[in-house]
């Protein structure tokens, strides 16, 4: 458990310290995801393990553990609406508007276009 | 201590607000669990709304409600690192999945930013609230950092972002069975896109290929997103 979150923590900070160090776009745990990604590679490739192996591992559990509840960890940032309270009165039609009718026409037209480019390249239904 | 004096002193812990927003996430869940079809149930949503009535009855801020909660928001990064290990496990289908993406990345990243704009700017939102919500699909670290810089106001980006990933949340799986989409790596991909990490929670309860690929797509977006919106927001806020 501590080495799963340990190693999920250090990839974070050597991620974080890229993204300032460097400059880069992309935020730091975003970094540190793809590094993560790469890092099993490599282990793997110089102390093979199988994908059950993996799942139970320290780093499985914790992984699992966190993803499992990923929608609590929005919870504190989602409360600062009570800041807005006045500017939602005053705003709420137009954000609420922009808000629906952008999220169904992204989710549509980001489907459309996965499901279409893959049906032109010959894939099949399967994921 | 009198009870009255022991609890203007909890009140202002971070252990007493640590302690509410799990239990306010747990009644939250209980109550999204025992009405799972309906679209308005997501525990974020119902757990913000006790949590919000909660800081209005008792009189207290949002700084001292964060500096308790800021434990469980502090997760979110290593959330996001943990995520390699089902991107890692999947591999070969984003492998046999990089063309349609690719295309899906760009085409629906630039329809997110201008669809909102486009609608909130027709109803009168002003520029800085336009600025702000213009990232509202990206994950919120980097969707209030990119408010920051270009004039917008972080903390409504981040409840603009969250309500955003809400909506994704909510609608996505009736959407695409509404739409027919049957292939679990499109339909991940678009709610990790459009509604990022709380889309992305959403497609993991769903089916782990739909998570996998909505992982992927936050954290492409929270890369593309940050660089078109510079480019598009002056036509976009007419200035």
């Amino acid at each position: 458990m501590i080495r799963g979150f340990f190693i999920l923590l250090l990839f974070q900070l050597v991620g974080e310290a890229l993204a300032r160090g460097l400059n880069l776009p992309a935020p730091g745990p975003v970094i540190g995801l793809a590094l993560l990604v790469v890092g099993l590679a490599v282990n793997r490739a110089w102390r093979p393990f199988d994908d059950e192996q993996l799942a139970k591992s320290e780093l499985g559990q914790a992984a699992n553990g966190l993803l499992a509840n990923f929608s609590l960890f929005f919870v504190p940032a989602g409360v600062g609406v009570v800041q807005y309270l006045g500017l939602l009165q005053a705003q709420g039609l137009a954000l609420a508007a922009s808000l629906v009718v952008s999220t169904l026409l992204t989710l549509v037209v980001t489907v459309g276009v996965f499901v279409a480019v893959k049906r032109l390249i010959g894939g099949r239904g399967e994921a | 201590m009198t009870p009255f004096r022991l609890w203007v002193y909890l009140q202002t812990t971070p252990l007493f607000w640590l302690t509410t927003t799990l239990a306010a996430y747990m009644i939250a869940e209980t109550i999204a669990y025992a009405a799972p079809r309906h679209p308005l149930v997501n525990p974020v949503a119902i757990a913000v709304a006790l949590i919000g009535a909660m800081l209005k009855l008792t009189g207290t801020d949002y700084q001292t409600y964060f500096n308790g909660a800021q434990f469980v928001h502090f997760l979110l990064g290593p959330a996001t690192v943990a995520l390699a290990v089902p991107l890692y496990r999947n591999l070969e289908a984003v492998k046999r999945n990089l063309l349609p993406m690719t295309a899906a990345l760009l085409v629906g990243a630039v329809v997110a930013v201008v669809s909102a704009l486009l609608v909130a700017r027709a109803l009168g939102a002003p520029r800085a609230v336009l600025v702000s919500l213009a990232p509202k699909s990206v994950t919120a670290g980097v969707a209030m950092a990119v408010s920051e810089t270009l004039g917008g106001a972080p903390p409504l980006t981040a409840v603009l972002v969250i309500a955003t990933g809400i909506l994704g949340a909510v609608v996505v799986t009736p959407l695409m069975n509404a739409l027919k989409v049957t292939d679990w790596a499109a339909r991940g991909f678009a709610v990790g896109l459009a509604s990022h990490g709380l889309g992305t929670a959403r497609a993991f309860a769903v089916h782990p290929v739909a998570g996998v690929f909505a992982g992927i797509a936050m954290g492409l977006n929270a890369v593309v997103t940050p660089a078109i919106i510079p480019a598009l927001l002056p036509w976009l806020t007419g200035q």
